[in-house]
Order: structure tokens, then C-alpha cells, then sequence
């Protein structure tokens, strides 16, 4: 009877766990059998086909998207990396000095405001800029994006700085390196796995955006998942559960590459 | 003495300097294209709506008035805006039965992962994050397929004979809500999760040992010590889900506003930029009572926060 008794079960919880997988998987998977539908209706099945693929390929409007959210993502995704780095490097390791909870308030601020008030705050200030200067081009998205994107960047940045101590860079110090080399030598070569998950996490977070970037993006500036929410607004067709299974196949394949390497520990 | 004293103070003082320069970029960034453009909404909120969008630089209150009230057109009284109150009232509501839900279901589902042996654990994890970093929009849109009328749910059940019309599911509240909880159950899993992870289960064992039901064991020892996880999570899904735009837009079809989608209302068709920025501070007024109501319970359970 006792060896019977497991302390860690609790009635109903197991179930209540399946049932989550399940629903969290089953709709991911509909969507993707039903972009290999020969039906031109996403209600019936017409049999297997690529041709959803074929005409999202030769869509001129999603390629131009597709590469928009690419070139935006890349940039914001290294320079908010930058950032991030620099900023983690100046906020961990230390003992604390006037101005570090600050600094760490303002670098988690972009996490604590809805997407909606930032979006809308975006609207207004670069409006301002757009009759100012004149110019319209990618860069107030890239200047968003990469705002948004260095808290997620500086997570796990910070987690590894965190877990490395600072016995190997006072070694370097003490062989007279220079403090660059040391960091050429030493702390970045440890910090590796930390910065690529940031500049991985970063790339998503600015690849999945929706609402700021529905709100800062001038006419002829969509992004794929811009492009997307405007198809979907306006009815359903099979093209976009072809688009977006190629985007859950980029996103779970940088995902599993992400979880490696933070995973990694040496 | 003194000399090497100031030498290290001079060191210190450097180093300071050193550490403000390195965060200077970063800083700077999300200054200006996060924080600083807040402040701007602010001062529209107290102007006057321009005709074309925009605003005139001429002071007035009314767009903060008419968060919640309306001007009578031809006698000037003041009512409350009923289309305002509803939405406001939607909205919360949505958030705070999307909260619920998430945590009724991310509960048990972070205790399952948790109580796995170590090496399936990640597994699990793993599991539950790939929705999380999956595009939001695109996991709204499998929902979307599940639930319309010639969705798998529907179809199913009229093959079944359980039903002999479909359920309208699609463009209600009811819709939002399953797509909310749906997109957001990995926010509130993954913070329980992490608390659930560290608990100690020599401490269950204890009150086993001393006659505790499950039930008893689950509120009075499990609950208490994961208790910061679940207010973590249960401010992560409220906070996107009272400002949440996607989902009511691909779900909920238009009619059943959001706040965020009044929100965007006043700078397209409706034209009242003030009113915009009134309402996204409303909305961030909320949100800020919130998180302090976290601070404050976080605090309360003596978590250090780094």
C-alpha cells in the first residue's frame, strides 16, 4: 500500500497536462496539413498538393514581404545584440552603483508597456520626424524593432555573464593582457553561447512582430506577418497556411537551434 | 593611506563612468524609439483633434473627458459614453477570464512538467516553448480554422449528428477568450514552471506524513511556495491579453471591439488622435496598477528580485 502511494501525483492533473499538449499542437497541425491542400477551400480536402507553396512563391507581394521582415529582422536582431551586450556587460558582475536598478528598469521597460501604446507612441513621435526630415524610409521599423528587441537580446546575455565569475579575466589582467584582450581573449569566447541565443531570441521576437510594426510601417512596408493579418482580414485562402508553415518551420528550427545552445553548458 | 584610498576611489569612479558609457547605446535606443515617445502621447492627449488626423498645438481636456463620457450634441450635457464603457468593461473582462483559464490549465500542466525525472523534463520544456516563440498571428489563425463554422470542431459534431447547424464560435467573445488562452497558456506555464521546478518535495512528503489530503497538500504547501511563478505568470498573459490587438481582430471580426482596437480607431477612420493617446494612457494606467500590485505581493512573499 505505501510503496503504491506516490507523494508527486495529484488527481486529474496528468489529464488536465494531456489534454494542454494536445490543444496547443492540434490546431499548429490542421494548419499545416490543410497548406497541402489541392482544394481551393480550406473546408474540404482535394487531396495532396504544393501548388498553396507554389503560388505563394511566385506572389511578388509576399517575396517583397518576406525579405522586408529578413532585411528588418537581421539589423535589428544585430544591433539590438550589440546593445544588449555592452548593456549586460555594464550591469552584471559588479557591486551595485548609483544607477543600476535604473538601468535595469529602463532596459525591461519596452516589456512592461501593452504593443498597442508603444505602437501608437511610435505613430505619433515619428510622424513628428517624417514632416521634419522628410524621410520615410526602413529605418524608423529598424529603430522600433531594435528597440523592442534588446530586452529579449539581454536575457540570457545576462544569465550567462551571471554564471561566470571573474577569476579568468583577473587571470588575464594579471599577465599584463589589455583590458580588450581580455575581453577579445577571454570573456567573449565565454559569453559565445549567450550573445548567439540573444541575437536568436532577438530575430524571432522581430520576425513575429505585428502591432508596432502595423503602426510605424509607412504604404509599401509590410512585413510578412503584416501582410499576412491584411490577407487574413480579408478571407481565407489555402496561400496563407502555405506562408505561414513555412514560417513555423523557420521559426521552430531557430527555436531548436536557440534551446541547444543555451542549453549548453561547459 | 590616504593616497591609495584615493586611487581606488578614482578606480571606482571609473569604473562607474566605464559601465554608464557601455549602456549608453542601449539606453539611448529604446529612449528613443520606446520610453521617450511615451511622454509625447501624454501631451497629445491634452490637444485638440486636427481635421485630417493629427493634432492642433491648442490645449483642451476633452479628449480625456471623452475616455468615458460623451458630449450631448445639442444641449452640451455630459453622459457617460456607453460605447466606451462597454468596451473598457469587454476588454478587462476578457483579460481577467483569460487569466483564470490560463492558470486552470498552466497549473497542472507546469506540476506534470515538473514532476517528470530530470532527462524528459527538457523535453517537456522544449514542448511548450515552441508555441511560445511561434508567431502569435499564425497560431491566432490556426484557432481560426478550428473554430469557424466549416472548422474541424463544427464539422465533427454535424458528422457526429451531435448538432444539426454549426455553432457560431467565430466573430463572439466566447472566440477571443478560447484565443486568447490559447496563444498565451505558455506564458502562464513556462514562470510556474520555473518556481515548480525548485520546489521541495521532502516539504509534500512532510505533510503526507502528518495526514494532509492532496487537496490539502496542493493549497496549503504546493500553492504557497509557487506562488510567485503564478503571479509572474498571471501578470505576463494579463498584461498583453487586456492590450491585445491580433487576436480580436482576426477573432472576434471587427464588432467586438477591444480596447486596442478602439485604440486604432481614433488614428484611422475616427480621426481623434487625442482620444487615441488618452485611451493608451488609460490603458497603461492599468497595466502600471498591475504590476504594482505584483511588486507589492512579490514583496510580501520575500522574492528578491535581480
Amino acid at each position: 500500500m505505501a510503496s503504491n502511494f506516490s507523494i508527486k501525483h495529484q488527481p486529474g492533473f496528468t489529464t488536465i497536462a494531456a489534454t494542454c499538449f494536445v490543444v496547443l499542437y492540434l490546431p499548429i497541425i490542421v494548419l499545416v496539413l490543410y497548406a497541402f491542400n489541392a482544394a481551393s477551400s480550406t473546408s474540404e480536402w482535394g487531396g495532396f498538393s504544393l501548388r498553396w507553396f507554389q503560388s505563394a512563391y511566385q506572389n511578388t507581394q509576399v517575396i517583397d514581404a518576406t525579405l522586408r521582415s529578413f532585411q528588418i529582422g537581421a539589423i535589428a536582431a544585430v544591433l539590438s545584440t550589440i546593445f544588449a551586450t555592452m548593456a549586460a556587460l555594464a550591469t552584471t558582475r559588479t557591486a551595485p552603483y548609483p544607477g543600476l536598478t535604473f538601468k535595469y528598469a529602463a532596459i525591461n521597460q519596452p516589456l512592461m508597456v501593452p504593443e498597442i501604446v508603444t505602437g501608437v507612441a511610435l505613430l505619433i513621435f515619428f510622424s513628428r520626424i517624417k514632416i521634419f526630415t522628410g524621410y520615410s524610409g526602413l529605418g524608423y521599423l529598424i529603430a522600433a524593432h531594435t528597440a523592442f528587441c534588446i530586452p529579449f537580446a539581454y536575457l540570457p546575455i545576462r544569465a550567462r555573464l551571471e554564471n561566470m565569475d571573474l577569476t579568468l579575466e583577473r587571470a588575464a589582467a594579471d599577465l599584463y593582457a589589455t583590458p580588450w584582450k581580455t575581453f577579445r581573449r577571454i570573456t567573449l569566447p565565454l559569453l559565445w553561447p549567450g550573445i548567439l541565443a540573444g541575437l536568436m531570441l532577438a530575430f524571432v521576437i522581430s520576425l513575429d512582430d505585428v502591432v508596432i510594426t502595423e503602426f510605424v510601417k509607412s504604404g509599401g512596408q509590410d512585413t510578412l506577418p503584416t501582410y499576412m493579418l491584411g490577407q487574413i482580414r480579408r478571407g481565407v485562402t489555402p496561400e496563407i497556411n502555405a506562408i505561414s508553415t513555412a514560417f513555423l518551420l523557420l521559426s521552430v528550427a531557430i527555436v531548436t537551434l536557440f534551446f541547444f545552445v543555451s542549453r549548453k553548458r561547459d | 593611506m590616504a593616497a591609495a584610498e584615493e586611487v581606488a576611489k578614482a578606480a571606482e569612479r571609473r569604473d562607474v563612468r566605464d559601465r554608464w558609457l557601455l549602456s549608453a547605446p542601449a539606453l539611448l535606443v529604446i529612449l528613443l524609439a520606446a520610453t521617450g515617445p511615451l511622454l509625447i502621447v501624454l501631451v497629445y492627449s491634452f490637444l485638440t483633434p486636427g481635421a485630417y488626423g493629427d493634432v492642433k498645438w491648442q490645449f483642451s481636456p476633452d479628449a480625456w473627458i471623452s475616455v468615458f463620457m460623451e458630449r450631448d450634441i445639442f444641449d452640451d450635457t455630459l453622459s457617460l459614453a456607453a460605447a466606451h464603457v462597454t468596451i473598457f468593461w469587454r476588454s478587462i473582462k476578457l483579460a481577467v477570464v483569460t487569466t483564470l483559464a490560463t492558470l486552470a490549465l498552466g497549473f497542472p500542466t507546469a506540476y506534470f512538467m515538473a514532476t517528470r525525472s530530470e532527462k524528459t523534463r527538457d523535453l517537456w520544456l522544449f514542448l511548450i516553448t515552441i508555441p511560445f516563440w511561434t508567431n502569435l498571428l499564425i497560431r491566432t489563425f490556426a484557432v481560426l480554422q478550428i473554430i469557424r463554422n466549416e472548422g474541424i470542431i463544427n464539422t465533427i459534431l454535424l458528422k457526429l449528428g451531435i448538432i444539426s447547424a454549426p455553432i457560431q464560435i467565430l466573430y463572439t467573445d466566447t472566440a477571443i477568450l478560447i484565443g486568447m488562452a490559447y496563444v498565451y497558456l505558455p506564458l502562464m506555464v513556462l514562470p510556474i514552471y520555473a518556481s515548480m521546478e525548485k520546489l521541495d518535495f521532502r516539504l509534500v512528503e512532510a505533510g503526507y506524513d502528518l495526514y494532509a489530503t492532496r487537496f490539502k497538500v496542493l493549497r496549503k504547501i504546493i500553492f504557497p511556495l509557487v506562488k510567485p511563478g503564478v503571479i509572474a505568470g498571471s501578470i505576463l498573459v494579463f498584461i498583453p491579453a487586456l492590450g491585445a490587438y491580433v487576436t480580436p481582430v482576426v477573432l472576434g471580426g471587427g464588432k467586438n471591439m477591444m480596447l486596442s482596437n478602439l485604440i486604432e480607431l481614433q488614428f484611422g477612420q475616427g480621426r481623434n488622435w487625442p482620444l487615441g493617446s488618452a485611451l493608451s494612457i488609460t490603458v497603461m494606467v492599468i497595466v502600471m496598477l498591475a504590476l504594482l500590485a505584483y511588486v507589492r505581493n512579490a514583496g510580501k512573499s520575500g522574492v528578491r528580485h535581480g
